[in-house]
């Protein structure tokens, strides 16, 4: 049975480590921290897998219950309530299992950290907003933890704080989310509006009454209600999961501490706005226009921002920039309808992503804290574990036929493929060309770090005379907390999709979490291919194009940077006005510096100096208060600053005033 | 303790006669004044519980009446009362002069005692605003409260505290003249000073407009909005820190009532008139100011700002409610507004008392208000600094504190009425966020800035408490504000019956 109890169990037992560790840390002591917060995530974990076998595997029903009224006015009702379906408990089971992973690596790598009970009490926080976001049944306690796992994102980032760049990533997140958060509120209102709840079942139960609906903005202009609620959603779901133009937090929320990069940069937080979508799929099904513009920015996400990753030379950057794309992939599934494969993608990039996050923070502990790529090299013999793990990440990224990778990604090929919506070929050509792309930036990442010749040690890279040997700093493999993570990663990485690409695309499995619209089969055209299981389809893989690319793109890789590395320096020099224009990431930092930010600022500079200074003060405030202060300064004199006095003077004016009105009658 | 007892009336004169008592005890032995007026502080405090546990929220009726003739001649009664509206601001006065009293505890030395006295009179006087039943009565606590609070900015205020006292002083006398001539227009028509014959008193088209206009004078002035607000961050640049606290926790909220037991339920027709002028004005308040905000340089002035385009929201919801009657025919939403406004004015008590009282924790420490002397202070003082990022959060309304509650609930209102005035609106969730984590960004964070602030030591015992017990309610009201919404809900729903009855029927012409 799925309790009350046991929800709440789940929702607050991270809640309870947070607490401990991020209040009384210094009571509970270091080791106190990690194992607070370690036993409560595990034991959501626990809970979550146990939730998700009773739906998954026993067939017991979706359940939608509330914990307490947040307020009621009226026939207008806020809850804090939870809803658990298939689509929840998977969600559910990946956050906190890539949680708990988190957490154990972090004993890790934050060892030397003085912050270490800080980092556990917000990680534990963080798992247990992304608890409350994903198992809300309605709006308010959705946009409660959309925003509170964007705080977390917000001390994480800046969790080293006396880093310049730091505190600037992390108010550049919060602010760039907040851009997102304005346009969600409005969908939330708005969905209030229309169908006067905001409780989902309801919402959902009503959706089809938005159809035909217009809403007129001003003289004869009409847009349609559903497409504008789910635009306005939809803007939410872009700042949170990163599509452009409001991507660029992402990258630079690199500044935080690897482990929150894997956790919440890359396999839970930014997917937030994916399951959102998915979520509310009764309302996006109603709106044809909205699904293609979440189709196009999807796909100039994937492809965009991919091709940025290749001229990354900061280990973590590349991870980041890839999950930018990868995230673009799972936005066009969900332009193409295809929003289990969206929530497949999710799954699967989750475990994939945040063992190639780990991979990459393993890395960054080996080589004492140095992140350049450039400076790395044939590490593959000083750290197997993280070696052998990395190529698991990398070909699960890829989409090497058999990995989870492979089945989520050519789902969303097929669904987007066979679409027919308007921005449908533009989606399906960029997202194969960014397989190529993805394969090409992963495995050069990969030759970089861990084959080649090695290229930190000996030289003298501080410029100023090593004075102490190199030599004796030797990487090494990490210390278990870190690599059994890292195994444990690889396992879903490689097999989860073998094994739940049958049920979670082509089952009943969602049916009444994720509605699709009559007479769309977004997944049939994959169906066709798949009906002998999926062994067969990952063989079938190897004649179909996607793969062909991903080969083409690892292959060039391996030419280039593993047996002749001066075609790239080549390359750079001819193609420099490309090169400059992927290291600017195509300006929009400089963009939203100088008109945002300085705009902004100068903005208020203005309407400071010149409305409320010149204008009201100057011209009208201090010009009628110079006349009465004149009068005010003979009068002064008659004033003793004694409180009676200034009593007695007040109510002496009142009586003359109310007497004069008196007699004036 | 019995409900017999005059509660109201121990909430307005025990604290005045505290006030009196510790003047006249002295500086001699200034320790054992400022234990009195703890003391007073908290027994008034105490008197908040019968009061809200008394307290019948399933009517809008007045509870707690008191009534006795005062001014015969005038027809002018002692007449005190509550209803939801009242309940929730009274309870917030009395918190916030215990943590008022307690702050400015070692840190004020000159003439202590007369400094606590001053806060006591005022929470006196602020209770007689909310529970005064009487228009004249409510005019002389309106007024009267100014006295102690332009003495306290005057006396213990900062270099430039004349100006500031002066431009205070004046823009809020001059709002309430106006004020005070539409009440005495009102009772020479009616005969009667009584807030309940006033609203009920039939009032042509004309004669409401010239009153709407005379209240809106007083009430703009003192929440205040645009663009009669630019007497607000001198006041607060200049109050001493427990004066700024007082001032944006409770005082401003005295401006939002006034529109609800004013403006409202007297000019019904003409505040559905002129709804558009206000939701213009609020509009501005939160856009043009939160852009304001984002240029100052002083942490005071900025927080100031920042109270001007919360209090935007205010208005907004207040007025938004009308448009929502008359336009869209949904009375639930138009709750939703009004409750919306009422929640951001208590949930505003508890954040700006806390922001004020944090800059004054710095201000005690380093004596400069300005930002660019900080940097880093997380790095000496964690706890402050802990403090300081949670009250920001709900500074900025994060969900979980109580300065979400009130903008969700009057943007989702808004969003009924008109999307492009919710947009407007919910600008304040990229500004709000802009101006205050750009101040902690400057302050909190970075590395050690210089000398001063290597030098800071972390919160005693007297700023947890104060810090402490402010989290503790904008925790609690974030996470549960059905309890706030409960208490009001009966008053706001007569007021929206009351406001949608147009007073012009029957009146010829």
């Amino acid at each position: 049975m799925i309790t009350k109890t046991l929800l709440l169990t789940i929702a607050l037992a991270p809640l309870a480590g947070a607490i401990l560790a991020g209040l009384f840390g210094r009571q509970i002591g270091r080791a106190g921290a990690h194992w607070a917060t370690i036993l409560g995530v595990a034991l959501s974990t626990a809970l979550s897998a146990y939730v998700l076998k009773l739906i998954a595997f026993d067939g017991h029903e979706a359940v939608n219950m509330s914990v307490y009224t947040w307020f009621r006015i009226g026939s207008i009702q806020a809850e804090v309530g939870f809803l658990v379906d298939a689509l929840t408990a998977t969600m559910m089971v990946v956050v906190t299992s890539v949680s708990l992973m988190v957490h154990v690596y972090t004993i890790g790598y934050m060892e030397e950290d003085p912050g270490y009970q800080r980092f556990f009490g917000y990680i534990s926080l963080f798992t247990f907003s992304m608890l409350m976001l994903v198992m809300s049944n309605n709006f308010m306690q959705l946009f409660f933890g959309w925003e509170a796992v964007g705080l977390v994102s917000y001390l994480l980032i800046g969790f080293w704080f006396k880093r310049p760049t730091a505190i600037f990533a992390n108010l550049k997140a919060f602010l760039v989310n907040r851009v997102g958060d304005f346009g969600f509120l409005l969908g939330i209102g708005l969905v209030l509006a229309y169908l006067g709840s905001l409780d989902y079942a309801t919402v959902f139960a009503k959706a089809p009454t938005l159809v035909g609906q217009t809403f007129n903005p001003y003289g004869t202009v009409e847009w349609a209600v559903p497409t504008l609620i789910c635009l306005l959603l939809f803007v939410g779901a872009m700042g949170k999961s990163a599509q452009v133009p409001l991507h660029v937090w992402l990258p630079d929320s690199m500044e935080g501490p690897t482990p929150i990069s894997a956790l919440i940069h890359a396999a839970t937080m930014v997917t937030a706005g994916i399951f959102m979508v998915a979520r509310m799929s009764p309302l996006f099904e109603l709106s044809e226009t909205a699904l293609s513009v979440i189709l196009v920015i999807g796909s100039i996400t994937a492809l965009f921002m991919g091709f940025i990753g290749i001229v990354q030379n900061d280990i973590k950057r590349v991870v980041a920039y890839s999950t930018l794309s990868q995230l673009g992939y799972m936005t066009v599934a969900l332009g193409a309808s295809a929003y289990s494969a969206a929530i497949f993608h999710l799954m699967t990039h989750a475990f994939f992503k945040a063992l190639l996050f780990l991979g990459a923070g393993s890395v960054i502990i080996a080589m004492h804290h140095e992140q350049d790529l450039r400076k790395m090299g044939g590490l593959r013999k000083y750290m197997p574990i993280t070696f052998a793990t990395a190529w698991v990440g990398t070909l699960a990224l890829m989409g090497f036929p058999g990995t989870s990778g492979f089945y989520s990604k050519d789902a969303i090929l097929y669904a987007v493929g066979s679409a027919d919506r308007a921005g449908a070929s533009f989606a399906h050509a960029s997202l194969l060309i960014g397989v190529a792309v993805t394969a090409f930036y992963s495995f050069r990442m990969l030759y970089l770090a861990f084959h080649g010749k090695e290229r930190f040690g000996h030289d003298d890279r501080h410029g100023h005379g090593g004075h102490h040997d190199h030599g004796e700093h030797q990487p090494h493999e990490t210390p278990w907390v870190v690599t059994l993570p890292l195994a444990l990663l690889a396992i879903p990485s490689l097999a989860i999709g073998f094994f739940t690409a049958g049920p979670m695309l082509f089952g009943n499995f969602f049916d009444g979490a994720i509605f699709v619209a009559d007479g769309r089969a977004p997944l049939a055209a994959m169906a066709h291919h798949f009906e002998h299981g999926s062994l067969s389809f990952a063989l079938h893989g190897f004649l179909t194009p996607p793969v062909w690319l991903a080969l083409l793109g690892a292959g060039l890789a391996t030419y280039i940077y593993l047996f002749n590395p001066s075609i790239a320096d080549r390359a750079r020099k001819a193609f420099a006005p490309i090169h400059h224009l992927l290291e600017r990431k195509y300006g929009f930092d400089e963009f939203n510096q100088a008109v945002f930010a300085r705009g902004s600022v100068w903005l208020g500079r203005a309407f400071w100096r010149v409305g409320d200074q010149a204008v009201i003060d100057g011209v009208i405030v201090d010009g009628s208060a110079g006349t009465v202060s004149r009068i005010a300064f003979a009068v002064r004199r008659l004033q003793s600053g004694f409180l009676f006095h200034y009593a007695f003077m007040m109510i002496l004016g009142l009586i003359v005033i109310v007497g004069a009105f008196a007699l004036l009658q | 303790m019995s409900a017999d007892w005059p509660l109201l009336s121990l909430l307005v004169w025990l604290p005045i006669a505290g006030a009196v008592a510790v003047l006249v005890a002295g500086d001699r032995n200034a320790g054992a004044a400022k234990w009195l007026a703890l003391l007073v502080s908290l027994a008034t405090l105490a008197l908040c519980l019968p009061l809200w546990s008394n307290f019948d929220s399933s009517t809008s009726a007045m509870q707690f009446v008191e009534r006795t003739p005062w001014i015969t001649s005038f027809a002018v009664d002692y007449h005190l009362g509550i209803d939801g509206f009242s309940l929730p601001l009274i309870v917030l006065t009395c918190i916030v002069t215990v943590l008022v009293l307690i702050a400015g505890w070692e840190v004020i030395e000159y003439k202590p005692s007369q400094y606590v006295a001053a806060f006591l009179a005022l929470a006196g006087l602020m209770n007689g605003v909310f529970a005064a039943q009487d228009a004249l009565l409510f005019y002389v606590f309106f007024e009267g409260m100014l006295i102690p609070m332009f003495i306290i900015i005057g006396v213990w205020g900062g270099p430039r505290r004349v100006y500031a006292t002066m431009k205070f002083f004046l823009y809020t006398f001059l709002g309430s003249v106006f004020m005070l001539l539409g009440l005495i227009y009102l009772y020479l028509k009616g005969q009667s000073f009584q807030l309940a014959d006033l609203q009920t008193m039939s009032l042509s088209m004309s004669e409401q407009t010239w009153l709407f206009f005379a209240f809106l004078l007083a009430f703009a002035v003192k929440i205040p909005m645009w663009p009669v607000h630019t007497w607000l961050p001198d006041a607060h640049v200049e109050a001493p820190t427990g004066g700024s606290m007082v001032l944006a926790a409770v005082m401003l909220k005295i401006g939002g009532y006034g529109f609800l037991r004013f403006s409202l339920p007297i000019a019904p027709d003409a505040s559905a008139e002129f709804a558009w002028l206000i939701i213009a004005m609020s509009l501005i308040a939160v856009v043009y100011i939160g852009f304001v905000a984002l240029a100052q340089q002083d942490m005071k002035k900025l927080i100031a700002y920042s109270s001007i385009s919360h209090m935007g929201f205010v208005t907004l919801g207040l007025f938004i409610a009308f448009a929502l009657v008359a336009k869209s025919n949904s009375p639930d939403t138009a709750a939703l507004g009004v409750q919306g406004a009422m929640v951001q004015m208590i949930s505003h008590g508890f954040v700006s008392a806390a922001m004020f009282g944090a800059v004054g924790v710095l201000y005690d420490r380093v004596h400069s208000r300005q930002i660019a002397d900080y940097g880093g202070v997380v790095n000496t003082m964690p706890w402050f600094a802990t403090f300081m990022v949670f009250f920001a959060m709900a500074n900025c309304g994060l969900p979980g504190t109580s300065g979400f509650v009130g903008e969700f609930m009057v943007i989702l209102a808004a969003a009924k009425h008109s999307l492009g005035i919710a947009a407007l609106a919910a600008v304040t969730l990229i500004l709000g966020a802009a101006y205050t984590l750009w101040l902690v960004k400057r302050v909190i964070f970075g590395d050690v800035a210089n000398s001063q602030v290597a030098e800071l030591s972390d919160l005693n015992g007297r700023e947890w408490v104060v810090l402490g017990t402010l989290a503790f309610f904008v925790l609690f009201i974030g996470l549960w504000p059905a309890p706030v919404v409960d208490v009001m809900q009966s008053s706001v729903e007569a007021l929206l019956r009351h406001i949608t009855t147009s007073k012009l029927m029957g009146l010829p012409g």
